[in-house]
């Protein structure tokens, strides 16, 4: 490694380099304001070292890591995610008067394994970066330790990550018995056209293996069981941060592994992932119709999202990657939106997550409600929202490829979908009545940082719904940098 | 730029009708009446300015607008105006206003909101009859939903969120079936010309294989049958049109009801001209069906919304028989009876709203006798009937006959069905004013007559109905050229016959 590495490698070593100093801070003397601000100096300045390197040719360092404008953009997409959840936690931990530090700490480790997915190009690295997010993950999930429903919902989490490491580590142990080798690319040509050699058999049950292993992060049918639970009892920033952060850099990582210019995903692979697109986004709308907690319905409704994600995965094509990339980022900034204002909402003792908490929100808060609804509707996909366009990317690559039956369920699917967000919007303007309506939540104001995100976000969700060219142009270019 | 402004003028006089409520409620109202009133002033302008163009077929739009706004998708801003457009949105901005107007004691509460949203759903309308990008027209047709949605989920009646839940997800379902087939198209036509492109124009002439053609015909059907309503898909349009308030319904019967059949007539027809023969006896059975369907329906019915709803059902069994029916006679009774529809059903409509305000209920088993307390408004609500039933010298009766005349020469047999729903209809429309002017007041109610807000709504609605009904050719005259080109490129060889 030379120089040059190290300077392509900034964002990843700033990152760890600020957690490794937040943590010295925490030791030295406990403050929440300080704790906010070295993270979010970190961040930015890891996201001004990607703009530093924005524009050199793809590096590969080691046969590890890869540092290409693909992989820029996507640490940035995760950069940005943090900001947010930094901004949400903030506001939330000094509500709670949890002990905050910490978790500023856990959430950069995390985004350290993110972003090392990544960039990864090797399973040895993919796994590492897997890890760092998952063992970080456990116990921001039940950081608040004052509930019981967030300790559940962390050991639930362990037990379920950790089962599906081992079984990953199993498939890369059965990939490397056959092949003596780890380097993704080796494999994305068989993904997409398995040959008929001898050893295929076993290579292909080792690949499937893996995909548990991210099919369990990015929260697919059938590995979706913990989501739920999880989504309900983590702390709403953790719960932003796991709906973004966690699920982008494992998709970024599939995309990478699958991406090929011409045609899409085909063989056995294709059909396993087809199966699991289409159990993805049935089973995660319907299921969400029968809950009547929020953040439940948004953990349901995110399987089904990652299932129209996989649409455009499976597509492929010239349009497949920045279709998806486009959803992606649609996606992150819609529901970071939607958990941000539910926390923004939560009062002291408890978050609003139930639907009744909304009741009436419409009329004692317009504003606040104005956004939320914007967020649903984005969700939704209705038109002038980033969700709708990213919809219409993601049709347009299955329609390109011919993928009438991925097509038609996303059609039917998020129609069901649409039902469940209706009810919210609903409760948001039906009259205010029964308990709990005039709590807390009606009454306080939004703190200065809250405010300043949701502005944010609710902007991008409109930028982005009305005028994608730019960003378009960006994510084409810079997938083309893949395989 | 002066179609971009009709919208514009909307969504901002929305916007403002919504902060000036918080201080001042009339003045909101009136500001929602001066955007659509000013929006109707320029429609009127638009059409004073072209009837003097006797032969405009040199170009194909009046007036168009054009922007670059997604180039790596082919995604234009084209607005276009032709003749078919101007006649509708001359309608649009007439019911708009009769819509505000009708509301005005009616709605007390969250005023602003309200007005926001019909400003809304009026600028939705105005996008989908103006679009001239398929893209752009998705957009609009997407848009029209959410405000119409919250129109009826907040200020309808007893069962109103089921009905709007109902309604949306019916259009949405459509809608996305439909944006499929919008994406197909455009692919398709890549792979035929290199060129992705929405726009309306290029894509007239994509070279398609039959199979194709046709599921992406019915794509588009789906559609517009769903907002037309079409027999099997109506099942949303009694409960919507029941729990809406009256301007909500006055929008829905008289507005988006049209932007279906102005789909079929912009898109289906022009774009898919093999299909559209092909399947044309089937479009014209499902119609008729429509037809008899809805009007008996209707008989049935004792709640006066749900009645004219179920006539809708039944006026736009006709609207679909024209459609298909392959000759010009039949498709301008079709937009003529779309015209004077809205106008019908709507005054229905905001008859009903006026009844209800009066007395409470909308069955007609609680009236009776009405025109003993209330002459003036009881004789508008038989004459609404009678132009509902079609009788001639109000603007119903041109349609229906055009329609039946042009279905006569494609197919007699479905044509002499059609006419019993005419039948039907004497029937429905005799029963409602009997039950509910005629008679002995035997409820003794005693209630106000119109004032003269109300006689204005009304009045000038009566006067467009006779309008159309006496001097048809003046609205004919503006639609020809368009519905000529649009059937000149499905069924050549009407044209040549005549």
């Amino acid at each position: 490694m030379n120089a040059a590495d190290f300077v392509a490698l900034l964002p990843l070593i700033t990152i760890s380099a600020t957690a490794i100093v937040l943590m010295i801070a925490i030791a030295i003397q406990r403050n929440h304001k300080a704790a906010v601000i070295i993270s979010l100096i970190g961040v930015a300045g890891a996201a001004a070292s990607l703009l530093l390197t924005a524009s050199e040719k793809p590096r590969q360092i080691t046969s590890l890591l890869v540092l290409d404008s693909y992989s820029r953009l996507y640490m940035a997409i995760l950069l940005g995610a943090a900001v947010f959840v930094f901004l949400f936690g903030y506001d939330y931990l000094k509500r709670r008067h949890e002990r905050p530090e910490e978790f500023y700490l856990l959430v950069l480790l995390a985004t350290t394994g993110a972003m090392t997915l990544v960039v990864s190009l090797n399973f040895v690295s993919f796994f590492l970066g897997l890890e760092l997010l998952s063992i970080a993950l456990y116990s921001l999930i039940a950081y608040v330790r004052t509930e019981s429903i967030s300790i559940e919902a962390g050991i639930k989490y362990l037990v379920l990550a950790a089962s599906s490491s081992a079984i990953l580590l199993f498939g890369l142990a059965l990939i490397y018995a056959v092949s003596g080798s780890m380097d993704l690319s080796q494999f994305a040509a068989l993904m997409v056209r398995p040959t008929g050699s001898a050893n295929a058999a076993s290579l292909l049950t080792g690949l499937m293996l893996v995909l548990t292993g991210a099919g369990f992060k990015l929260a697919v049918v059938p590995f979706q069981l913990w989501t739920p639970d999880v989504y309900e009892g983590a702390p709403l920033p953790v719960t932003a941060f796991i709906a973004t952060v966690s699920k982008a850099g494992m998709f970024a990582f599939l995309l990478r592994w699958f991406h090929v210019h011409d045609g899409g995903v085909a063989g056995a692979p294709g059909l396993v992932l087809t199966v699991i697109a289409v159990a993805s986004m049935l089973t995660g709308n319907l299921l969400a119709l029968l809950q009547n907690n929020v953040k439940r319905i948004l953990a349901f409704s995110s399987i089904a999202h990652m299932g129209y994600l996989l649409v455009a995965l499976l597509a492929g094509g010239p349009l497949g990657a920045p279709a998806a990339t486009y959803y992606l980022i649609a996606y992150a900034a819609t529901i970071l939106g939607a958990f941000g204002l539910m926390s923004a909402l939560s009062s002291s003792r408890c978050e609003a997550a139930s639907i009744d908490d909304y009741r009436g929100l419409l009329w004692r808060r317009p504003f606040v409600a104005g956004a939320f609804a914007t967020t649903l509707l984005s969700l939704a996909g209705i038109p002038l929202t980033a969700g709708f366009l990213g919809k219409f990317y993601v049709i347009t690559a299955g329609a390109s490829q011919s993928r009438w039956m991925l097509l038609f369920t996303l059609v039917v699917s998020s129609t069901i979908g649409l039902f469940y967000y209706l009810r919210i919007i609903v409760a948001m303007y039906s009259q205010a009545g029964g308990p709990g309506t005039d709590g807390e939540s009606s009454t306080q104001p939004l703190s200065f940082a809250a405010i300043l995100a949701l502005t944010a976000l609710t902007g991008l969700i409109f930028l982005l719904g009305v005028y994608p060219t730019p960003l378009w142009n960006a994510i084409t270019a810079v997938t083309r940098d893949l395989g | 730029m002066i179609l971009l402004s009709l919208i514009l003028i909307l969504l901002v006089g929305g916007v403002s009708s919504w902060i000036v409520a918080r201080r001042h409620t009339t003045a909101a109202r009136w500001i929602a009446v001066a955007s659509a009133g000013a929006n109707l002033a320029v429609t009127i302008g638009l059409w004073i300015a072209n009837t003097g163009r006797s032969q405009p077929s040199m170009r194909r739009w009046l007036e168009e607008c054009n922007f670059s706004w997604i180039s790596q998708f082919g995604i234009r801003f084209h607005l276009a105006l032709d003749g078919l457009s101007l006649a509708l949105l001359l309608l649009t901005y007439f019911l708009g206003i009769v819509a505000i107007l009708s509301s005005w004691t009616e709605i007390r509460q969250r005023v602003g909101f309200f007005h926001f949203n019909l400003l809304w759903v009026l600028a939705g309308i105005t996008g989908v009859f103006l679009a001239a990008d398929l893209f752009v027209f998705y957009l609009f047709w997407e848009l029209m939903l959410v405000p119409m949605y919250l129109l009826i989920g907040i200020w309808g009646h007893e069962r109103r969120i089921y009905a709007a839940t109902k309604f949306f997800l019916f259009t949405q379902l459509s809608g996305l079936l439909m944006l499929i087939a919008i994406i197909s198209l455009a692919v398709l036509h890549q792979h035929a010309t290199g060129v992705f492109t929405f726009d309306y124009e290029h894509l007239l002439n994509t070279p398609l294989s039959p199979r194709s053609a046709r599921l992406l015909m019915l794509g588009f059907f789906v559609g517009f049958a769903v907002k037309l309503p079409a027999f099997p898909f109506h099942t949303w349009l009694p409960d919507a049109h029941t729990e809406a308030p009256t301007a909500g319904s006055v929008i829905l019967a008289g507005l988006l009801l049209k932007t279906g059949a102005y789909g079929l007539i912009r898109f289906v027809l022009p774009l898919f001209p093999v299909p559209s023969r092909e399947l044309a006896p089937f479009m014209m059975t499902v119609g008729v069906i429509g037809i008899l369907y809805g009007a008996v329906l209707a008989v049935a019915q004792t709640d006066i919304k749900r009645l004219v709803a179920y006539t809708s059902v039944s006026h736009m069994g006709f609207v679909l028989l024209g459609v298909f029916a392959g000759n010009e006679i039949a498709l301008e009774g079709a937009v003529i009876q779309m015209i004077s529809h809205g106008i019908s059903t709507g005054a229905l409509f905001v008859l009903a709203g006026l009844l209800q305000e009066r007395m409470h209920t909308r069955e007609i088993s609680q009236m009776g006798g009405l025109w003993e307390t209330m002459p003036a408004l009881s004789g508008a609500g038989l004459l609404f009937a009678m132009a509902s039933l079609g009788l001639p010298g109000l603007g119903d009766f041109v349609g229906e006959f055009l329609v039946l005349l042009g279905a006569y020469r494609a197919n007699i047999g479905l044509t002499a069905v059609a006419t019993l729903g005419l039948l039907s209809a004497t029937l429905y429309g005799l029963r409602f004013a009997q039950g509910a002017f005629h008679g002995p007041n035997v409820h003794h109610w005693s209630l106000p007559d119109m004032r003269l807000r109300e006689w204005t709504i009304l009045g000038s609605m009566i006067l467009c109905l006779l309008w159309i009904g006496l001097y048809p050719q003046s609205v004919l005259n503006t639609l020809r050229p368009s519905l000529a080109a649009m059937q000149q490129s499905t069924f050549p060889q009407e044209i040549v016959r005549r």
